[in-house]
C-alpha cells in the first residue's frame, strides 16, 4: 500500500521537476506583461547604449532660441533652462545609470549566488558562517552606507554602486539559500542520490534549475533598487558632476526649472519610473512563471472565499444511504464536492451517499487522492478556498445542513460534530499554549467562566490520559510529541461533547506504538460517551481495530460499503480486494506484499466507465462503456462493480 | 526573553564596532588628511602637516581609531572638521526632526498598511489586487520625484501646505504638524502597499493552515478565528516587515529632508558628504547603525512575545 503511494509520489515529483525546468521560458513568454516589460527595457537600453548615434543632439548642445521649452517637433521632449535637448540628455545620462545598475547587479549576483549556493549545498559550518555574515550585512542601513562611501571617495559612483551590490547581496544569498534547501529536501534529489549521482551532478542538474527562478526574481528587484538609488545619488548632486547628465541630476535640473515650467519633471522622473516599474513587473512575471501559475490566478483568495458554496442537488439514484426506517445520526445523500482549478471547477468527490448510525464507527478507506478527506470536509464545510458542495441532503440529527448558512453551521460544528485532523501538531495553533487552546474550546462550547473552564480542561486532559496535565498545559504545540498533541486535539474535540467525532487519519502521522494507544483511547471514549465515529484511514489494521462498518472510496466515488468483518473476509469490489492484499491484514508474516499496478486517476481525468478498470484484472469491455451503479449485494452491503459474480471464483 | 535580548546585544555591540572600524579604515584609505580638508587644497604642505600634528591626525590609523572609540563610548564623537562644533551635539539637535519624519511615516504605514491588508485578506475582491498594484508602483516610483510633484500640486498650485522648512513642536504644535504632512505622506506612501501585501499574504497563509481548518471544523466564530488566531500568527512576519520598512524610512528621510529643507540628520549627512567632513560622517554612520540595531532589537523582543518558536530559537 505505502509502496504504491511512494512510488507514485517519486514519479510525480520527478515529472514536476522536469516540467519546472523545461516549462519556465515558455511560461514566461506567455505572460504579456513580462514580455512587454522586457521589450521596453530592451528599447531603452539599446537607445542609451547607442546614444551617440540615436540622440538628435549632443548632450551639451544648446539651442538658445528655445530655452525651457515644452515638447516640439525639433525637441521631442523639450529643452532645459540652457536650451539643451532633454531627450538627448536623457539618452546620454542613461549610460551612467545603466552602468551603475550593471555594476551593482553583477557584484550582488556574484556574492549572493556564491554565498547562497555554497551554504545551501555544502551545509555544516560553511552554512553557519555564510548565514551569520548575511545577518550582519542585513543590519547595515543601505542609503547611509552609500553616502558614507560617497563622502569618503568623493563623487565616485562606481564605488557607491559596488557598495550597493554588496549591501544587497545577503538578501539574494538568503533567497538562493532557501531555494537550494527546498530543492535539496525535495524527494527527487533524494532519489537522484539513491540513483548514484555525485553531489556535483545533483547540484548542476536539479538545484540550478530550482534556483534560477527565485534568483532571477530577486536580481530584477536588485536592479530596480539600484536604478532608484543611482538616480537618488545623482539627484542629491553626489553622482557625476554637471554639466554631464545623469537621470538623477536631470530631476534636479527639473526641480530648479519648476518656478518657470513643470514640464521637465515629466520625462526625467518618468524614465526612472518606467525602468524601475518594468524591472519590478518583470520580476513578478518571472516569479509567476517558475511558480507555474498564470498571473492573477491566486488573487481571488480571501476569508470570504473559505465560506463554501452549498447548493441543493436533485435526489440521488439511491444506494448506500440509510435503509428506510433505520435511525441515523448523519445521513449524506448525493454529495458532490468541486474545487476551483484555474478558471473552471474540478470534481473531487462524486455523488457520495452514506449514513452513520448513533454510536456506530464508520471507516472511510482508500488510497491517497480518492476523496476521503474531502468527503468529510464537505460535510463539515471546511474546504479549500472557492470550493463548492452540492448535495441532495446532508442531515445531522434530523437537521438539514445544506440549508444552513456558514454561521448557522457553527451550532453543529464542535458541539454536534467534533473534528480531529491528521497532523496533530499543526492542527493546534502554534502561537498559544495548548492549555489556553483547550480552555478556550471549553469556554466557547460550554459557556462557562475562566475558573470552571480550567477545571473542565484538566478533566478532559485526564480523560485523554495525558500525564502531568499542569505541565503539559503550559507547553506550546511544537514542544509536544505527536501522540501528546493528538490527545490534546482529541480533548479539544470532546470539549463540546459531540455526538459524532470525525477523525481524519488520526494515527497516520504517529509511531506504531502511539497509534495503538490513540486507537484504544478512541474506542474507550466511544464506550464511555456513546458517540459515533467517522474514521478516515488507509490502514486496514485501524479499520479492523476500531470500526464497525467501512466505506471504500476510489477516484471520488464510494465503491464498496459493508460490515468490517464481512468486507475483510469477503471483499466484493476488486479494488477493495487489491487494497486488502497489499496491506498486511490477513497475510502471513514475511510474505511479500503485492502492490496495485498503476495509480489513481487524477480528478478531472476520470474515465466515463468504471474508474478502476485500467488497474483491474477482471475488467472487460462492459466495464468501460458507462458509469457503473452501486449493486446491492447482501443486507447492508453494496459494491460498484458489475463483475461481483466472477469475484467469488477468482478469490480462491 | 532576557536571553534573546542578550544574544542580540552580543551581535549588536561588535556590529557597531565593525561598522565604525570599516568607516574609519575606508576614510584613511581614501587619501587626503584632516588638515587638508580643513585648510583646503591651496594650503601649503607645512601648514597642513602642522595642523595634522596638532589634531593627532599624523598618528597611525589604528591608534587614531582606538582613540576615537575610547571617546565614542563616553558619547564624545569628536569635533566637526568643518565647523569645529562637537559632532554629538550637532547630531542630538537634529534627532527630533528626523524622528518626527520617520516615526510619523511609520505610523501612517502601519495604520493604513495593516488595515488595508487585513481587509484584502478577509473580504478579497478588488482590495487585494489594488494593494499589489500599489506595491509595485510604490517600489517603482522614485520618492524624490513624487515629493517634487507633491510640492508642485499641494504646495504651489493648491497652496494648502508649506513646501519647505520645519517648525519645532515646542514653537507651534499646529505648525509642526503642517510642516510634517507632505514629507511624511510622501515618505510613507511608497511603503504602505508593501506592508499591506505582506499582511494579506501572511493572513491568507494562516487562513489556509491546518489549525484554522480545525478551529472552523470545531465551530469557532469567524471573528475569534481571524482576529485572535490568525492575527497572532500573522503579526510576527508583519512586524519583521515593519522593522525593515522603518530602516528604509530612515534612509528615505535623507531625501525628504533635502527636498523639504528640513534641518535633520539627512541634510547633515548630505552636507558632510559634499564637504568631506569625515568626523561627522563617522559619527552619523555609527548613530544610524545604532538606530537600526535598536529597531531590530525591539522587533526581536516583540516577535519573541508573539511567537513561542522564535523565543526558543
Amino acid at each position: 500500500m505505502s509502496a504504491v503511494i511512494e512510488g507514485a509520489a517519486i514519479q510525480e515529483q520527478s515529472r514536476r521537476a522536469a516540467e519546472r525546468g523545461a516549462g519556465f521560458l515558455p511560461r514566461l513568454v506567455r505572460q504579456p506583461i513580462a514580455v512587454a516589460c522586457s521589450l521596453v527595457l530592451l528599447v531603452i537600453v539599446l537607445a542609451c547604449v547607442f546614444a551617440e548615434w540615436v540622440s538628435p543632439y549632443g548632450p551639451l548642445d544648446q539651442d538658445l532660441q528655445n530655452t525651457a521649452a515644452g515638447p516640439s517637433a525639433s525637441h521631442l521632449l523639450g529643452t532645459d533652462q540652457l536650451g539643451r535637448d532633454i531627450l538627448s540628455r536623457m539618452l546620454h545620462g542613461g549610460q551612467v545609470t545603466l552602468l551603475g545598475i550593471v555594476q551593482a547587479v553583477v557584484v550582488c549576483a556574484v556574492i549572493g549566488l556564491f554565498l547562497g549556493l555554497t551554504a545551501g549545498t555544502l551545509g555544516g559550518w560553511v552554512e553557519t558562517v555564510a548565514m551569520r555574515l548575511c545577518d550582519l550585512l542585513l543590519a547595515v542601513p543601505g542609503l547611509v552606507m552609500l553616502l558614507v562611501i560617497l563622502g569618503i571617495y568623493g563623487n565616485n559612483e562606481a564605488a557607491a554602486m559596488i557598495t550597493l551590490g554588496v549591501i544587497m547581496a545577503p538578501t539574494l544569498a538568503r533567497v538562493v539559500y532557501s531555494a537550494t534547501i527546498a530543492v535539496r529536501e525535495e524527494l527527487y534529489v533524494a532519489s537522484a542520490r539513491v540513483a548514484g549521482l555525485t553531489s556535483f551532478q545533483i547540484m548542476r542538474r536539479h538545484i540550478l534549475s530550482g534556483v534560477t527562478g527565485p534568483a532571477l526574481t530577486q536580481i530584477s528587484i536588485v536592479a530596480a533598487v539600484a536604478c532608484i538609488a543611482e538616480a537618488g545619488i545623482g539627484y542629491l548632486g553626489l553622482g557625476v558632476a554637471p554639466p554631464a547628465p545623469s537621470w538623477g541630476n536631470l530631476v534636479t535640473d527639473a526641480q530648479n526649472l519648476m518656478p518657470i515650467s513643470a514640464w521637465m519633471l515629466v520625462p526625467t522622473g518618468g524614465i526612472i519610473a518606467v525602468v524601475t516599474l518594468s524591472l519590478t513587473l518583470l520580476g513578478n512575471g518571472i516569479r509567476d512563471a517558475y511558480m507555474g501559475r498564470s498571473s492573477g490566478s491566486s488573487k481571488a483568495f480571501s476569508w470570504r472565499a473559505l465560506a463554501v458554496k452549498v447548493s441543493q442537488a436533485a435526489s440521488p439514484a439511491g444506494g448506500g444511504a440509510a435503509p428506510l426506517g433505520q435511525e441515523s445520526i448523519l445521513s449524506v445523500k448525493g454529495m458532490t464536492v468541486r474545487l476551483p482549478r484555474g478558471s473552471s471547477e474540478v470534481t473531487i468527490v462524486d455523488d457520495v451517499n452514506f449514513h452513520v448510525a448513533p454510536g456506530e464507527a464508520v471507516a472511510i478507506v482508500g488510497e491517497s487522492g480518492c476523496g476521503k478527506s474531502m468527503t468529510i470536509s464537505g460535510v463539515l464545510r471546511v474546504l479549500p478556498m472557492g470550493a463548492h458542495v452540492a448535495a441532495a441532503s446532508i442531515s445531522f440529527k434530523g437537521a438539514e445542513l445544506t440549508s444552513l448558512s456558514e454561521r448557522e453551521m457553527n451550532a453543529y460544528r464542535g458541539t454536534g460534530i467534533g473534528f480531529i485532523s491528521q497532523e496533530p501538531i499543526s492542527s493546534l495553533n502554534p502561537a498559544f499554549t495548548v492549555g489556553h487552546q483547550l480552555e478556550e474550546a471549553v469556554r466557547l462550547h460550554r459557556g462557562v467562566g475562566k475558573g470552571k473552564a480550567r477545571q473542565i480542561a484538566r478533566e478532559l486532559m485526564a480523560r485523554v490520559r495525558l500525564p502531568e496535565p499542569d505541565a503539559v498545559a503550559k507547553k506550546y504545540p511544537h514542544e509536544l510529541s505527536g501522540g501528546m498533541a493528538q490527545r490534546i486535539a482529541i480533548a479539544r474535540a470532546l470539549a463540546g461533547e459531540p455526538d459524532l467525532l470525525i477523525a481524519d487519519e488520526p494515527t497516520t502521522a504517529l509511531d506504531v506504538s502511539v497509534q495503538c494507544e490513540i486507537l484504544d483511547l478512541l474506542r474507550d471514549l466511544r464506550e464511555q460517551t456513546g458517540m459515533a465515529l467517522i474514521l478516515v484511514t488507509h490502514d486496514w489494521g485501524v479499520v479492523a481495530e476500531a470500526c464497525d462498518r467501512a466505506l471504500v472510496m476510489y477516484a471520488g466515488q464510494v465503491v464498496e460499503s459493508a460490515d468490517v468483518r464481512s468486507i475483510i473476509a469477503h471483499p466484493a469490489h476488486p479494488y477493495t480486494r487489491a487494497l486488502l492484499q497489499s496491506s498486511s491484514v490477513g497475510i502471513a508474516p514475511r510474505q511479500l506484499l503485492p502492490v496495485i499496478a498503476g495509480t489513481v486517476p487524477v480528478p478531472g481525468s476520470w474515465p466515463h466507465g468504471c474508474r478502476f478498470a485500467s488497474r483491474c484484472v477482471l475488467a472487460e469491455d462492459a466495464c468501460r462503456t458507462g458509469p457503473i451503479p452501486m449493486v446491492t449485494l447482501d443486507e447492508g452491503s453494496a459494491a460498484r462493480c458489475i463483475r461481483t459474480d466472477v469475484d467469488e471464483l477468482v478469490r480462491t | 526573553m532576557l536571553s534573546v535580548v542578550i544574544r542580540r546585544l552580543i551581535v549588536a555591540v561588535p556590529l557597531m564596532g565593525v561598522i565604525s572600524f570599516i568607516v574609519f579604515m575606508l576614510s584613511s584609505l581614501a587619501g587626503g588628511s584632516v588638515g587638508q580638508a580643513i585648510l583646503g587644497p591651496t594650503a601649503s604642505a607645512e601648514s597642513v602637516a602642522a595642523l595634522n600634528a596638532k589634531l593627532g591626525a599624523d598618528r597611525p590609523v589604528l591608534v587614531q581609531y582606538v582613540d576615537w572609540l575610547r571617546h565614542a563610548i563616553t558619547g564624545d564623537l569628536g569635533l566637526s572638521v568643518v565647523s569645529g562644533v562637537p559632532v554629538a551635539d550637532t547630531i542630538a539637535s537634529r534627532i527630533p526632526v528626523t524622528m518626527s519624519l520617520a516615526v510619523g511615516a511609520l505610523l501612517l504605514v502601519i495604520i493604513l498598511g495593516v488595515t488595508s491588508g487585513a481587509i484584502a485578506a478577509i473580504r478579497g475582491g478588488i482590495t487585494g489586487r489594488l494593494a499589489e498594484v500599489l506595491a509595485v508602483l510604490g517600489r517603482g516610483l522614485p520618492s524624490f520625484w513624487l515629493a517634487l510633484i507633491a510640492v508642485l500640486v499641494f504646495g504651489v498650485n493648491l497652496a494648502w501646505l508649506p513646501v519647505s522648512g520645519y517648525v519645532p513642536f515646542a514653537d507651534s504644535p499646529s505648525g509642526w504638524i503642517q510642516s510634517l504632512i507632505l514629507p511624511v505622506v510622501v515618505l510613507g506612501v511608497s511603503e504602505i502597499a508593501l506592508v499591506a501585501v505582506v499582511t494579506r499574504a501572511e493572513m491568507l497563509s494562516a487562513m489556509r493552515s491546518d489549525y484554522v481548518r480545525s478551529l472552523r471544523a470545531n465551530g469557532y466564530p469567524w471573528k475569534r478565528i481571524v482576529f485572535k488566531h490568525v492575527a497572532k500568527n500573522a503579526a510576527g512576519p508583519v512586524l519583521t516587515m515593519v522593522s525593515l520598512v522603518f530602516v528604509s524610512l530612515i534612509g528615505g528621510t535623507i531625501l525628504m529632508e533635502q527636498i523639504f529643507g528640513m534641518p535633520g540628520l539627512g541634510t547633515l549627512m548630505v552636507s558632510a558628504t559634499t564637504k568631506h567632513d569625515l568626523q561627522v560622517i563617522q559619527g552619523l554612520a555609527v548613530f544610524y547603525t545604532a538606530m537600526v540595531v535598536v529597531v531590530f532589537l525591539l522587533t526581536d523582543i516583540a516577535s519573541g512575545y508573539l511567537n513561542a518558536k522564535a523565543r526558543a530559537r
